[in-house]
């Protein structure tokens, strides 16, 4: 009952999407406020129906319904409560579901607006969210149905379909298959969301990118509008991606944080023209300049978006990801090709409206390092594509398929990073229309000067003899300072001026300029992270023994003694092997830690979770990886030593305030207001004419 | 006028030159032949000492593991590469169950020193990268396992009757 209920709503949501975006079209060439205002609301409308088909769908999820199989693909009785209402996006179909149930959310939410000032976006906006809440609902009614039961035909065998086949009856499985053990992790809660929040939220700017070309009111309208959506998107992206490399380092099997793995590089070619488009809405909303090139990046963005979904979810590729296998392809083929067509041809339709209002002149002005910071994310993502390409050009040219792995992408991106975490620093300096070299210099020499000095330092007193290492630092530490001065120097500036208390006046810049010191702030954040993959891919060492009780090894500065180790069964269906080892740290004793190892009898795999001691200094990881099991008297184990890593998570928290502050609303100034109300009057006598 | 573009063409190539030497450069440096292990043990001269990706169906009986110096090794057997023939043959699941048991396929030996994957196991798709050595044993860098038997059956065992 609940399935077939759940299944009638998507179906009519799928009619709603439709029926708006046809709405939306006659109203707008009718200029028919009524028509598409009734669009507007069938969008909003499949809000609500979605998410009561998910609640549904979570409610089948947490209560056991195996006669769903959906529910019998992704849960099992011995699942954690949160494991199984989560499972909603372990599978492809409910996954596919989520993703439709954000968008409505979004879209919902960004036409609730006013819009009395950009009436005229409003019909194309309606239509492309709800061409893409079609898609997405549609392959969900057509070809991935969560709510799928299960039937027994006369033959005896099992099928799964939405409506009983002839002849056949209802079946119910006794137990689910269950979640692969590796995804059963509280990152599962959080990271897939995220990256998906991500993905959907870049919808919206794209919408309004549409709109403004289908329309001609390529103006920074539509970049105003959706700045903060932009922002929101990024964030939540970047969230998901930090999130996935967290979890793969707490969990072994994944490799590290981060592998350079195909859905990986899926994940992350929306985030570099998403962050590339960041910057250059800026430019045009500053000097009216890049109109065609902030087209083009949210276009990509967009494209990227669908790919990426794709990519995670119909199994092409070979990677860690690819835990589902399906026939949508070709649907997303179609789809992403459709968009590209349409956004091109409109593109091309209106290149001449996008000229931009002034020109590029001096190489060191802020335009032109902006321009080069997009290059430079460009550049990495041309990098990814070709990486992911190259296997299928080498085949079609040599006949030969050759792959490239990690070290590609470490080597030919490295350089790229390294000259964006330079731009980082310099930018802000760089005056709008024309800069010097002299000027420039004067403002960061001495910036340039310390940083100089403190690798000296790493170099001789540290011996950090490794060359990518120093220039890595150099850059980091020169970013830095450039950044932290300019918070002082405006926060000085202000409180010799407002007498204010220092502190007082940096809270109060904040306010002033919201989106140029919150971009600061994300600014240091990025210099925190990389000084944690620095460490990390820099100067981790490992070394691995297999211990008697009571016996030792050590790893710089840490001995690590082997203690003990339990082997017990747990309520939940699995056998944990748990060691207990301590550590020292300079002969000092620091505490202990717990590696283990749990086995999952259900589906006969192990996973091996490290015991981690962390610091802001380094990180001890230690792995039990193997014992012997009667006497439990000499065990195995591996060991890293990773410095600097938590810069990275700790980083993150830094972007997310950054963010935070960055797209927190500013008072809008009187005038703007005063001009709103004007213009309202004369578009409602627009549309009564 | 003309001598502004310029300067911003010639920053232009440069950026584009750079880009264009980082991509060619690295992939020289780290290109790795895809290959399945008829084809590996077809061509094993021509082929010792290059980065190569193997994948193949681990034989599950095979797999010894040294604890001491965590020293694993493992046979694997030829499955195809084309996903198409995979595909055609009844999924993934099938062609490695098919590849175990089959002794007359092409088998190679695996060397892989370091903490052994959880997902290593009988009828296991092992994608490894690394280096054939002259004595025909492939010394891997890199284990990546996948496991499609259990968590891609769409529909559970008939019941009984």
């Amino acid at each position: 009952m609940i399935p077939d209920f759940g299944y009638g709503l998507i179906l009519i949501s799928f009619g709603l999407a439709i029926y708006s975006i046809i709405a939306s079209v006659l109203g707008y060439y009718k200029r028919s406020f009524k028509l598409v205002d009734s669009a507007r609301l069938a969008m909003q409308l499949m809000f609500p129906l979605i998410t009561i088909a998910s609640v549904l769908l979570m409610y089948l999820l947490a209560t056991d319904a195996y006669y769903v199989s959906f529910v019998y693909e992704v849960t099992s009785r011995s699942m954690p409560m949160y494991l199984k209402i989560t499972a909603l996006w372990g599978g492809q179909a409910g996954s596919l579901l989520f993703w439709a149930w954000t968008l409505t959310a979004f879209s919902a939410a960004v036409t609730l607006r006013e819009w009395d000032r950009d009436r005229d976006l409003l019909p194309w906006v309606v239509v492309v969210n709800s061409v893409t809440a079609a898609f997405f609902i549609g392959l969900v009614v057509f070809f991935e149905n969560p709510f799928a039961k299960f039937w027994q035909t006369i033959d005896g065998s099992v099928i799964s379909a939405m409506f009983q086949p002839a002849g056949a009856v209802p079946f119910t499985a006794p137990d689910g298959q269950g979640l692969n053990p590796l995804l059963r992790h509280p990152g599962m809660i959080i990271h897939p969301p995220m990256l998906y929040l991500g993905f959907v939220s870049y919808v919206i700017p794209f919408s309004f990118a549409l709109a403004a070309l289908i329309t001609g009111r390529t103006d920074d309208r539509w970049t105003r509008i959706t700045r903060r959506w932009a922002i929101v998107a990024w964030l939540f992206l970047s969230i998901g991606l930090v999130l996935g490399g967290r979890w793969a380092y707490d969990v072994l099997g994944w490799g590290g944080y981060w592998g350079w793995d195909p859905v990986e590089i899926a994940a992350l070619m929306p985030w570099l023209v998403g962050t590339a488009f960041l910057h250059s809405v800026m430019i045009q909303e500053q000097r009216g300049m890049f109109k065609e090139w902030n087209m083009i990046l949210i276009i990509l963005t967009y494209i990227l978006v669908i790919f990426g979904t794709f990519l995670t979810r119909s199994g092409v590729l070979s990677s860690v990801h690819a835990f589902a296998q399906s026939a949508i392809g070709p649907a997303f083929f179609i789809f992403i090709g459709i968009t590209i067509v349409i956004s091109v041809s409109l593109l091309i339709y209106r290149w001449s409206d996008l000229k931009a209002e002034s020109e590029l002149t001096s190489l060191l002005s802020r335009e032109s390092l902006f321009l080069l910071n997009n290059l430079l994310f460009i550049s990495i993502l041309i990098v990814c594509f070709w990486g992911v390409l190259f296997p299928l050009i080498s085949e079609l040219v040599t006949g030969q398929k050759v792959t490239v792995g990690p070290p590609f992408y470490e080597r030919a991106t490295g350089p790229l990073f390294a000259g964006l975490l330079f731009l980082m620093g310099i930018a802000p300096l760089s005056a709008w229309g024309k800069t010097t070299l002299k000027t420039l210099g004067r403002s960061s020499w001495k910036s340039a000067a310390i940083s100089t000095v403190v690798v000296l330092g790493f170099v001789i007193f540290l011996k950090m003899y490794n060359p990518y290492a120093i220039i890595g630092f150099a850059v980091v530490i020169f970013s830095a300072l450039i950044t932290l001065h300019e918070f002082w120097r405006a926060a000085s500036a202000r409180s010799r001026v407002q007498k204010e208390n220092l502190f007082v006046a940096l809270w109060r810049i904040f306010g002033k300029n919201r989106r140029r010191y919150g971009g600061y702030l994300i600014h240091l954040s990025v210099i925190m992270m990389a000084i944690g993959i620095i460490g990390l891919e820099m100067f981790q060492t490992e070394t691995q023994g297999t211990l008697r009780q009571g016996e030792s090894i050590t790893i710089r500065d840490y001995k690590v003694t082997y203690t003990d180790l339990a082997i017990f069964d747990t309520n939940d269906n699995r056998n944990l092997a748990r060691a207990v080892v301590s550590i020292e740290k300079n002969g000092k004793y620091v505490g202990e830690l717990y590696p283990r190892r749990d086995y999952f009898y259900e589906s006969q795999q192990p996973m091996t979770i490290p015991g981690v001691r962390s610091t802001i200094e380094d990180d001890l990881y230690v792995l039990l990886v193997d014992w012997q099991p009667i006497t439990t008297e000499g065990a195995t184990f591996k060991i890293y030593h990773n410095p600097l890593v938590n810069w990275l998570w700790w980083g993150t928290y830094l972007l997310i305030i950054g963010s935070l502050v960055a797209m927190w609303p500013q008072k809008e100034k009187s005038s703007v207001r005063e001009q709103r109300k004007v213009s309202k009057s004369t578009i409602l006598d627009q549309s009564e004419a | 006028m003309k001598f502004k573009n310029s300067k911003f063409l010639i920053g232009g190539f440069l950026i584009l030159a750079a880009v264009v030497y980082l991509i060619f450069s690295s992939t020289q440096a780290s290109a790795e032949y895809f290959l399945t292990i008829d084809e590996l043990v077809q061509k094993q001269d021509t082929l010792v000492g290059k980065n190569i990706r193997v994948s193949g169906a681990v034989l599950g009986e095979s797999i010894t593991y040294d604890t001491s110096t965590l020293r694993l090794e493992f046979k694997v057997a030829h499955v195809s590469g084309d996903n198409s023939v995979i595909e055609s043959s009844g999924g993934l699941a099938e062609v490695l169950h098919q590849a175990t048991i089959d002794p007359t396929r092409n088998h190679l030996t695996v060397v892989y020193e370091g903490v052994k994957p959880d997902l290593l196991r009988n009828e296991a798709q092992a994608i490894m990268t690394g280096k054939l050595g002259e004595d025909g044993i492939f010394y891997a860098d890199e284990l990546l396992l996948k496991c499609p038997t259990k968590y891609e059956e769409a529909v559970p065992e008939q019941a009984e009757g």
